[in-house]
């Protein structure tokens, strides 16, 4: 805690250090005048400058990153308190300490300076977001639910619009709000801007709060896609606004609902179009794949800011570029960038998010913006909250008679309450304009207050709801493979069935070929559309697994060699490292994509321990001995770690920034690398029918002996020896071949296109004795 | 029932297959006008060949019909396995026995698609098989072999190195089978 504690202190100090700055800033202008005619003379007589303090310089993007820096420390500060987030959401706490911050601020400069600015946030901290939450939808899901979600997005928020303002108009009439000049029109407009479900708030309530599938997305989706509606109703009611209330006829309306068309479509099209773009790109990006990842980044931006300069919905757009791309350029870069892509967009995003509370809360300390009206304020919080609810359950209702699987009660009151405003709105109303909306800063008030009433308070009870009424919950655990080949079974089955009973359902649209012959055959590297089949992706993940467990394995048991060889030991990661990292250097770097397959696959894999991979050497050291039958094991595993390590370690010396080959020879080597793994399989599995042979694992571990050529690579050397495998041994058999043997199709696959022709090859059975 | 259905359907051929499978007056007839235009030839039953439009397990599922040769009572049979699950059903009178879509006969039929032997067990091979179906040529069968080796180790309990009923049911226990198994039938 004592680090936290300093921590606060840093942000206190930066904070502070902001403030000096800003009132020197203002005295350092002032005295500006005399400072130049000073200075002039002063250069004249005393010469060069040594050092001297140039604020002015790096003003704008000092304070930027200054800021930036804040937030980020906030969050650090935040998380680093896990009681306190678990009962109230992060995005809460950000905008308390915005709150702060802007405290201090105010107390320094009795001014706000730094706000929350529609430019800023529209054009710099929305766009982000939202590739992210495109690029990272589910989208089978998505499109399963599209109906409903759709239905909510649209009539839901028409609805929510249209209530909010015509309540708040006669509850106006009816003097309960005392004495303000806002229209019709101008509730309408209001109305508009706050009914708009916001899915920045969404993600970072629901997220802390693992609600089941269906419901998510449904709230999630609809959040998205009600920008298409926002956006027009915002357009339409301050076009209506500025043309007074006199010039609107039934043209203009029809006007409206077909500028809703427009937009939607338009937006949801432009994205689709930089999405294929972006799958092209990366299908010809083989050779600098360096900075592959850059054009999904920008791509994506200038959809926004395309959409956005055409009046269309930016959000839709980007939005669906990212889910439009996700499937070619997962396939057509490399793995690397994959990651790259996909770590890179959770920061920006995850930064932004932040900023973005942050602000919110920053932008409340300022007292010209404040316009308190009771009534005004607190209707408008009932009539949102009643007005969700009424919607969606009505909605729902409507749904379920169509839906395969109803949303139950209790999911429904969630969505209901997952109804938050956020960031979004207040943009919006920010953007008002204040010649013609003369209450705008009471608008302005009242948003922040749903805002902060939304994030805040329904972000803290959501939790509690949640487990009060027992939702049901997300799912953890990871399918096992049969349940993944079974659902595989479920799909072609029901398509079968849908044609022999002449219904055309859901399963029609998934029904591979259109999707396959056209769109996969234009957008996809034919090595990638070779790798599309999803068993083989199965398959893939398998072997990670598998390679995985072993290194654990490994890791638990240690090797007999070492033990063997105790002085060895020491010297073992020396030793192999001058041995082998000249003789095979490419070998090494191939294993090294490997191991950082098997890495990531590590970090993106809860489920297991969670052991860092190779610190193994270390470890090994303490084990027992335990029989030959773990010896091979051991042997075979360590192998396969010893690439590993060696492979990370290989990168390193050939880094560059330009150039990024790594497999030179790689068919050669490649080749070399899976004769040996086969034969070792064929061995192996002759093992197992003759249940005498041994597996076949070559002693190249031995440390005690020098050696020019790593002996995996001899293979004609190797023996058979008759040495009966235990019962154990036996048991454990059936599923090692077949390790190995993935794992060496494994490697062929990213690059050359034709990986698993060569798995079919017979080499005689070879294998190796197990010295002992 | 290898007897011939008589081209029109009577009126309690249709009471009776309304109470077994649960499908509505409506929908029966309109799945009746499906299967005539299915079979071929005016026999009344489905001939072991059906032109239908390949989905891989089109061939399995046309096999699952449990006989050789299909009637409209066995076809409205098995197309009942898919009906969705109802709420209300559950609470009517209580069938005596289960109603024909409920969980457990819709996992049964998924097992059946892979069992072609009918000898309550799916092999390794049997495994194979319907993976080949389902996968590209992008896989080698060893690789394939693999797999059916991983997934019956995942699944088997008893060491039999086969998957029996009990053990297929209880690795799909988290699956939501009854969405995955069911299409909406019109009415």
């Amino acid at each position: 805690m004592s680090r936290c504690g300093n921590l606060r202190l840093w942000i206190l100090g930066l904070v502070l250090l902001l403030c000096f700055i800003q009132s020197e800033e203002r005295r350092l202008k002032s005295d500006h005048h005399e400072h130049n005619e000073g200075h002039s003379n002063m250069s004249a007589s005393t010469g060069v400058p040594i050092v001297s303090f140039k604020w002015h310089h790096v003003e704008p993007p000092y304070l930027i990153a200054l800021w930036v820096l804040v937030s980020f420390l906030g969050k650090l500060v935040i998380e680093a308190n896990h009681h306190v987030t678990t009962y109230i959401p992060e995005s809460a706490l950000l905008i308390c300490l915005g709150f702060l911050l802007g405290g201090m601020i105010w107390g320094a400069d009795k001014v706000q300076t730094f706000k929350l600015t529609p430019t800023v946030f529209f054009f710099y901290l929305l766009p982000q977001i939202i590739l992210d939450s495109g690029y990272a939808m589910p989208n089978k899901l998505f499109f399963t639910n599209m109906g409903g979600i759709l239905i909510h997005a649209i009539i839901g928020t028409c609805w929510n619009a249209a209530t909010l303002g015509l309540s708040l108009w006669g509850c106006h009439k009816g003097g309960a709000m005392g004495d303000i000049d806002i229209g019709l029109l101008q509730y309408l407009l209001f109305g508009s801007l706050l009914a708009a479900v916001d899915p920045v708030a969404v993600i970072a309530v629901f997220e802390q709060v693992h609600v089941n599938e269906v419901l998510f997305i449904m709230v999630f989706g609809e959040s998205l896609l009600n920008d298409g509606v926002t956006v027009v109703l915002f357009n339409v009611f301050d076009a209506f606004v500025s043309l007074g209330g006199g010039a609107i006829d039934a043209k203009e309306i029809v006007k409206g609902i077909i500028s809703f068309f427009v937009v939607a479509f338009g937006g949801s099209l432009v994205g689709f179009v930089f999405g294929l773009l972006i799958s092209l790109l990366t299908r010809c990006t083989k050779n600098i794949q360096i900075i592959e990842p850059g054009f999904i980044f920008v791509l994506g931006y200038l959809a926004y800011l395309t959409a956005e300069m055409l009046s269309l919905s930016a959000i839709l757009s980007v939005m669906f570029c990212g889910m439009c791309c996700q499937k070619y350029i997962n396939s057509n870069m490399d793995e690397r960038s994959v990651q790259t892509v996909r770590s890179a967009l959770k920061v920006f995003a995850n930064g932004s998010e932040t900023i973005i509370f942050v602000f919110l809360g920053i932008s409340a300390i300022d007292k010209s913006i404040w316009v308190w009206n009771t009534g005004f304020i607190l209707l408008t919080l009932f009539f949102i909250l009643v007005y969700r609810f009424i919607g969606v359950f009505v909605l729902t209702w409507m749904m379920n008679r169509f839906r395969l699987v109803p949303i139950s009660l209790v999911d429904q009151v969630i969505m209901g309450y997952g109804g938050l405003r956020g960031a979004v709105a207040y943009g919006l109303a920010v953007l008002l304009d204040e010649t013609r909306i003369k209450e705008k800063n009471l608008m302005i008030s009242t948003t922040l207050i749903v805002v902060y009433f939304t994030v805040i308070f329904q972000g803290i009870t959501m939790k509690p709801l949640v487990q009060w009424l027992k939702v049901k919950r997300a799912a953890l655990v990871e399918l096992s493979l049969i349940e993944k080949v079974q659902n595989k079974v479920f799909d072609h089955a029901l398509i079968a069935i849908e044609d022999i009973s002449g219904q055309i359902g859901h399963n029609y649209m998934r029904d591979k070929n259109f999707e396959e012959k056209w769109m996969s055959w234009f957008l996809l590297k034919s090595s990638a559309r070779k790798k599309q089949d999803r068993l083989f992706n199965v398959f893939h993940e398998l072997n990670l697994q598998d390679a995985m467990e072993y290194v654990t394995e490994g890791e638990r048991r240690g090797s007999l060699d070492f033990i063997r060889n105790e002085n060895a030991f020491v010297d073992f990661k020396k030793k192999f490292d001058e041995d082998f990292a000249e003789a095979m250097p490419d070998i090494m770097a191939d294993m090294g994509v490997l191991s950082f397959f098997i890495m990531n696959a590590r970090v993106l894999n809860v489920n297991k321990e969670g052991d860092p991979v190779p610190s193994v050497s270390l470890e090994m050291h303490e084990q027992n001995l335990r029989g030959l039958r773990q010896a091979e094991e051991i042997n075979a595993h360590h192998l396969l770690e010893q690439h590993l390590y060696k492979g990370r370690k290989q990168h390193r010396h050939k880094f560059s920034r330009s150039h990024f080959s790594i497999n030179q020879d790689e068919n050669e080597v490649q080749e070399i690398f899976q004769r040996t793994m086969r034969s070792r399989l064929e061995s192996f599995k002759s093992g197992k029918m003759a249940g005498i042979e041994n597996p076949a694992f070559m002693p190249d571990v031995d440390p005690s002996s020098p050696m020019h050529i790593p002996p995996w690579l001899a293979d004609a050397e190797l023996e058979v020896s008759p040495v009966a495998p235990s019962q154990r041994a036996q048991v454990r058999l059936p599923w090692m071949p077949g390790h190995l043997h993935r794992l060496s199709s494994l490697r062929t696959s990213p690059r050359s296109g034709d990986s698993v022709q060569e798995g079919d090859e017979q080499l005689p059975p070879s294998g190796s004795r197990q010295t002992f | 029932m290898g007897s011939r259905a008589s081209t029109l359907l009577r009126e309690e051929e249709i009471e009776e297959i309304k109470k077994e499978t649960g499908f509505s007056h409506s929908q029966i007839t309109r799945l009746y006008s499906r299967f005539t235009s299915l079979d071929k030839g005016e026999n009344g039953f489905l001939g072991r060949i059906i032109k239908i439009p390949e989905s891989p397990m089109c061939r399995r599922v046309v096999v699952s019909f449990r006989e050789d040769q299909v009637n409209f009572k066995g076809f409205m049979r098995t197309l009942a396995h898919f009906r969705p699950i109802e709420d209300n059903e559950k609470n009517k009178n209580p069938p005596t026995s289960e109603p024909l879509n409920s969980r457990t006969n819709k996992l049964l039929f998924a097992f059946r698609l892979y069992d072609l032997d009918r000898d309550d067990k799916i092999s390794r091979d049997e495994l194979l098989q319907v993976l080949r179906m389902m996968v590209g040529v992008n896989i080698s069968d060893d690789q394939l072999g693999s797999i059916a080796d991983r997934t019956i180790q995942e699944a088997d309990t008893n060491g039999d190195n086969c998957i029996s009923f009990q053990e297929f049911i209880k690795v799909l226990e988290k699956v939501d089978v009854e969405q995955k198994m069911s299409i909406r039938f019109l009415h």
